[in-house]
């Protein structure tokens, strides 16, 4: 069984490579964009590092969602709509969304994506493979 | 014409790996540049291929392996230089070669890892020497961006590269 902690120091290393950041600034509340600069092409490449470190497939979409803020549907007004939010939430329960929630504003959708809701996906799939 | 940064393709295997060679030359005129003589610091001339254009290399080589995966219908774009380490200087009369390898591949795009070889025509008996490593990212670009229309020819595998792999042996409809 592998614990958080082991968890959280291999998702560090793959962040450190795949982001060329230094390993004290990928804190679990880091955010891969605003912080850790990440950009499109990371996400892909912090997918196929995952996959290596930890053995196991990932879906696309299924860490980082596509196509929710995009959709005229769930955006109004500049901000993600409550059925938006409730669509995130389901496409995403490793990441916390109490914060975007106070002020769901379109462009900072992407601080839902830190370094803990990484650590928590890949929680998931674990305990999911060995279940 | 596209400017080509290799020569010929030795080995492809399909969505595995792919080598290929670039001969570096004394007639390509961006060596008398690179680097010119500096009277004022001392320095001699010291014509030696650029680690830009050797990475412009081991790009073409895993974009041509990437594509060829699936018969050159994406549109594949280097993205990221993942990591790029040379711990030599290619000069004219060497031998340069590139071999690519498909660390993962899916619709958005691809990873894949580089060896950088060189031989010295002077010391054959030395064979081709490991002189370093560059990882790439592709992005397939009209999966990956999304919104983002593109034309509908493949810019990126243009006649430039179906000559290459023509002349290299390698049978490739696109």
């Amino acid at each position: 069984m592998t614990t958080r902690d082991e968890v959280f120091e291999k998702v560090r290393e793959v962040l450190v490579d795949a982001l060329s950041v230094d390993e004290d600034e990928v804190t679990p509340e880091a955010v891969l964009t605003s912080d850790l600069g990440a950009e499109s092409i990371d996400f892909l490449d912090i997918v196929f590092k995952l996959e290596q470190a930890f053995g196991f497939k990932i879906a696309q979409g299924e860490l980082f969602p596509e196509n929710v803020a995009q959709n005229p549907q769930f955006v109004k007004d500049g901000k993600v709509t409550p059925e938006g939010i409730a669509a995130l939430k389901e496409k995403m329960p490793h990441a916390d969304f109490a914060k975007f929630e106070q002020n769901p504003q379109v462009t900072k959708v992407g601080e839902i994506f830190t370094v803990d809701a990484v650590v928590n996906f890949v929680e998931r799939k674990l305990a999911a493979a060995t279940a | 014409m596209r400017w080509m940064w290799i020569d010929r393709v030795l080995e492809l295997e399909r969505g595995v790996r792919l080598v290929a060679i670039k001969n570096v030359s004394m007639a390509e005129e961006h060596l008398h540049d690179h680097f010119e003589q500096d009277a004022a610091r001392g320095l001699p001339a010291l014509p030696v291929m650029p680690s830009s254009l050797i990475i412009e290399g081991m790009a073409q080589t895993a974009g041509i392996l990437v594509g060829h995966a699936n018969d050159f219908k994406e549109k594949v774009v280097l993205a990221k230089i993942g990591k790029a380490e040379l711990e030599r200087d290619a000069a004219p009369g060497q031998t340069l070669r590139y071999t690519a390898t498909i660390e993962r591949m899916d619709s958005l795009g691809a990873s894949t890892s580089g060896v950088v070889e060189l031989f010295d025509h002077a010391r054959p008996g030395e064979g081709f020497v490991d002189i370093g490593r560059i990882d790439l990212m592709f992005s397939h670009v009209d999966n990956n961006l999304a919104g983002v229309e593109f034309p509908e020819h493949n810019f990126v595998f243009s006649d430039s590269f179906r000559t290459l792999l023509r002349t290299s042996g390698v049978e490739a409809s696109f």
